[in-house]
């Protein structure tokens, strides 16, 4: 009797113990979560160490994905041989008369460039990383790059595909890094409407289709219209292709992505030498700076 | 007698497998499916593992495990760390103590019972993403999100109870 009694008083004691520790536990996940919208250095620090040691992993499995992907593209490419060859074939004379009007343009371009003593961009250089993390989520647009800071990979860089802008650099780690699609809720791209030279700000909200906010002056977009990037904010450089308006309605403007999500696998992380969408580098802790004066005052 | 120190071990290794299992169904969710549209919509694997081995062996997967399955998926899916990994909480914490209601329940019993935690459970994400992002999220995608996890519940679950046989059934 005495012995069940103690057994009971055990019970209630680690029932207790269970309760408390679940109440601290959720206690400690709200604090997470106030402490992350807080932007605190140590919750990103710890994020990219743990993508860091998950990425070996990650990469080895999406490569067989990546394979299978590819011989059902391939049995798709075949079945469709003859429509595509037609549809080439049409594109092909269609590129053709372009191409002759970008010689022209070009070499006039080189002419007045250097009438003009213009100072040409310069060349960026860039990494090319594996996709090797795509959550699908509700709650955002993100994807894992199997490449970090030692490849040379910096936060707020621009990450395209081929020659179209896909996303930039959100997180950073030694060996992967996340890239913050321009379809993301986060995601803001200065853009220009490249035929009337509208400003506009690209604002990602998670669905497919981003929308324009911010439209300077009084716009005249149509369903059509191409979207490339704008030089302000020192973010992107100028000109990469993002899409083409795909509808106008009630003063709503939303924009289909020249980027198609799931054929991603290899993108261009680029480096333009421009100051990225964070365009300051974290100030050097106190005791460097402290150090630095220190030596400049004994030299 | 004490068992010899392979058993331990052998033991020690079976009781990792419910944790084991549900890290690499967080890991399968990552993976890259290069299917069209199916990367906004693709199912929350790890809450099923969650949801399942809370129910048949809460003592391999216990709180604070989900919990930490919760911030590992919050890492590598990009959301507000914390979110996922309260929601994992209170799922394992749900499901658990109302064990004793599922043992021995029709499989359709689990399934409504895991429609109805789901709902909660990403209900309760959108509510605290778009609480910390400041704006309302378009609630479509979770709700495709949350109809795509429903649907794979009972493949899910075979997988699952044939781990349990073959791993954990005399440990």
């Amino acid at each position: 009797m005495k012995q069940s009694g103690a057994a009971g008083r055990l019970a209630t004691f680690r029932l207790l113990v269970q309760r408390f520790a679940f109440l601290s536990l959720i206690v400690a996940s709200v604090a997470l979560m106030i402490l992350g919208k807080a932007d605190i250095i140590l919750i990103e620090r710890t994020r990219a160490l743990v993508a860091d040691a998950l990425a070996p992993v990650l990469d080895a499995m999406s490569r067989p994905a990546a394979t299978v992907a590819m011989v059902t593209q391939n049995f798709h490419e075949l079945a469709n041989l003859r429509t595509e060859n037609a549809r080439l074939r049409e594109e092909n004379a269609r590129l053709m008369h372009w191409q002759t009007v970008a010689r022209r343009l070009e070499s006039e371009n080189v002419v007045l460039h250097e009438s003009l003593n213009v100072i040409p961009d310069p060349d960026p250089a860039f990494v090319t990383a594996r996709v090797i993390g795509d959550m699908g989520s509700a709650f955002g647009h993100s994807m894992l790059l199997g490449a970090g800071s030692k490849d040379g990979i910096r936060k707020g860089q621009a990450v395209l595909s081929g020659e179209i802008l896909v996303g930039h650099i959100a997180e950073v780690g030694l060996r992967s890094s996340r890239m913050l699609l321009i379809t993301d809720i986060n995601a803001r791209t200065p853009i220009l409407v490249e035929s009337t030279r509208t400003r506009a700000i690209l604002s990602g909200d998670n669905s497919g289709r981003p929308r324009l906010t911010y439209v300077a002056g009084s716009p005249n977009i149509a369903v059509g219209d191409r979207i490339i990037t704008a030089a302000s904010g020192g973010a992107f450089p100028p000109g990469l292709p993002i899409g083409v308006v795909s509808s106008v309605s009630d003063g709503v403007i939303r924009v289909d992505p020249f980027v198609q999500r799931h054929h991603l696998e290899f993108v261009s992380v680029v480096d333009f030498g421009l100051g990225g969408i964070i365009p300051f580098e974290r100030p050097p802790p106190p005791e460097r700076r402290r150090k630095s004066k220190d030596k400049e005052k004994e030299e | 007698m004490t068992p010899s120190i392979w058993v331990k071990m052998d033991t020690w290794v079976r009781h990792l497998v419910p944790f084991g299992v549900t890290f690499i169904l967080l890991l399968l969710t990552a993976v890259p499916t290069h299917l069209p549209g199916f990367s906004g919509i693709a199912p929350m694997l790890p809450l099923m593992g969650v949801y399942y081995w809370a129910i048949y062996r809460p003592d391999l997967l216990p709180a604070w495990l989900a919990f930490i399955i919760g911030l590992l998926y919050d890492i590598v899916s990009g959301t507000p760390l914390g979110v996922n990994a309260l929601v994992m909480l209170l799922v394992q914490g749900t499901a658990a103590s109302q064990r004793k209601f599922f043992l021995g329940k029709s499989f359709a019993v689990t399934w409504w019972a895991f429609g109805l935690l789901t709902a909660g459970a990403v209900g309760l994400a959108w509510l605290l993403v778009s609480l910390l992002l400041g704006r309302t999220l378009d609630p479509s995608p979770a709700l495709f999100e949350y109809l795509m996890t429903l649907c794979c519940f009972p493949v899910l679950t075979w997988v699952l109870s044939r781990t349990q046989m073959a791993f954990l059934k005399d440990v």
